[in-house]
């Protein structure tokens, strides 16, 4: 079974197809990058696959449950971290993972030591106490990624996960997005090509909502004819020209 | 509970907007020291009950709900265009969760509203008795009407426009039609009739049956109010959760 497999699966606003006929398939355990310059449609597949809008056609399964049947139990697998950081802005840093925790059915009891747990992974020691609208903007980023992993989710989605995050805290949040390698399935996208490199076991490129190209780094730099990611990636999503 | 820890998310919400809050709890104060001081200053020769303390604080504490009601909806409508809110509707979270949890901590909010009104009537000569006590409990379910209301046009509507509706349209309706200012059936007719229909003048009389002590009329008065209560609140949860699945 595929952690995610989308067929057709397409968006249409009003005069706007965002996302069209996008065919995915996403091992279990994959660390999948979704790489594409602004208005590609990233965001809006990210939408599509977590529930928070319907596709216009097409489908997704994600380990087999529909994203259109079966949103219940969808919400049951996944975590975001949506692109603009997503907290209660006046609840704590703790207070927000304790409250994540909860909605997920975890006890008060095991929702604050969950919290404790990611508090020292992500070193928001310093600002646990502190309510989400006076942090930062890097911190308010890592506490929406634990506030996404504090359910144990299967499947992560991290939309620009380092957005915004300064050169030690991006390095910092590399090393925990690589934990969880092969533990659960990721999928992010990013604008940096150098992090999509580092982090991803395969890379997918949009364009103009459409899907252009599929492999590792390395494939998809030989699959494009040049010589750096850079280079292949301007080459594929302009259609093979550079 | 899934809903509880909404829940209190909520109630932190609420008590960490200090101001807000205690402008609604001293709202329908202001009101009950303007109007007996109006009340005073009527010679009793014109036999003009109505702001009689016995009879305008159960009328003050309804209206100032509509206060609520309004906190509610900001509440509601603000926190929807939030991406908090978008990453609470990927969680497990349903639509009657959510307005249950928003539903608990505005119900002893209004309940406290009423209590300090009460307490400051207390001051202006109204009696001391248990009747107090069934008073409040009477008031919440038309706290619950104004509650959900606000909650259902907090869903619908964006945030500039529910201040609008429900400060100045909703206020108006609940003065308007709830025996408070004026006995309705002194207009009559039509006026008389719709506001038969609407919940506030009922919710008004119970609250003045039991403060009174005219225990059986309090029922009868009360079972409107409470339909009421229901139709919205199974309304509010219907129309959020439409919301929560319209794509946006
Ligand atoms: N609600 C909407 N109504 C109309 N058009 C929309 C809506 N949401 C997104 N779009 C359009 O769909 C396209 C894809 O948007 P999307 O947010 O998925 O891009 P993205 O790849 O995430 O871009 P970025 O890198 O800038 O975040 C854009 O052209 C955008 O303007
Ligand atoms: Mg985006």
């Amino acid at each position: 079974m595929y952690a995610i497999k989308t067929e057709k699966l397409t968006k249409k606003y009003k005069e706007k197809t965002a996302v069209s006929n996008l065919d995915l398939k996403i091992n279990e355990g994959e660390m999948y990058g979704l790489l594409g310059v602004n208005g590609a449609g990233k965001t809006t597949t990210m939408k599509m696959l977590t529930t928070l809008i319907m596709p216009s056609s097409g489908d997704a399964e994600l380990l087999g449950h529909s994203i259109k049947t079966d949103r219940a139990a969808v919400k049951q697998i996944i975590g975001i971290s949506p692109q603009e950081s997503a907290a209660a802005m006046n609840l704590t840093a703790r207070e927000n993972l304790e409250l994540m925790a909860e909605v997920y059915g975890f006890s008060k009891k095991v929702a604050k030591s969950k919290a404790s747990e990611l508090i020292e992974r992500f070193s928001m020691q310093e600002f646990e106490n502190r309510k989400a609208k006076k942090l930062s903007g890097g911190e308010v980023r890592r506490l929406s990624i634990a506030m996404a992993l504090i359910s144990e989710p299967k499947i992560l989605f991290l939309d620009e996960p380092t957005l915004g995050l300064d050169v030690i805290a991006r390095h910092s949040l590399w090393t925990e997005i690589e934990k969880l390698k092969g533990k659960i399935t990721v999928i992010l996208t990013t604008h940096y090509l150098e992090e999509a490199v580092a982090l991803c076991d395969r890379i997918g490129i949009m364009a103009h909502s459409k899907f252009m190209a599929e492999g590792t780094a390395d494939e998809l730099v030989a699959l494009s004819g040049e010589k750096d990611f850079e280079s292949a990636f301007v080459k594929l999503t302009n259609g093979g020209e550079l | 509970m899934r809903f509880r820890a909404f829940t209190s998310r909520n109630t932190k919400e609420i008590l960490r907007d200090p101001l807000t809050f205690c402008f609604g709890l001293g709202f329908p104060v202001v009101l009950l020291l303007l109007l007996s001081a109006i009340n005073s200053a009527i010679p009793e020769q014109a036999q003009m009950t109505m702001f009689n303390i016995d009879k305008l604080t159960p009328g003050i504490t309804v209206f100032g709900m509509s206060f609520i009601s309004l906190f509610s909806s900001m509440l509601i409508a603000k926190d929807r265009t939030t991406s908090f809110m978008m990453r609470l509707f990927t969680s497990p979270l349903k639509a009657h969760e959510f307005i249950i949890g928003y539903t608990l901590p505005l119900l002893p909010m209004a309940i406290l509203q009423s209590a300090v009104c009460v307490v400051v009537a207390f001051f202006l000569g109204l009696e001391v008795s248990v009747n107090i006590l069934l008073m409040l409990a009477v008031n919440i379910p038309i706290a619950i009407v104004f509650i959900s209301l606000g909650l259902l046009l907090g869903t619908l509507l964006n945030e500039k426009a529910v201040g609008g509706i429900c400060g100045a349209l909703l206020t108006n309706l609940s003065a308007w039609f709830s025996n408070i200012w004026f006995d309705t059936a002194m207009v009559g007719g039509w006026f008389k009739d719709l506001a038969n229909a609407l919940p506030f003048v009922h919710a008004v009389n119970a609250a003045r049956d039991a403060i009174s002590g005219n225990y059986s009329d309090i029922m009868p008065e009360l079972l409107p109010v409470c339909g009421y209560a229901v139709v919205l609140l199974v309304l509010a949860v219907v129309v959020f959760s439409v919301m929560m699945k319209r794509n946006k």
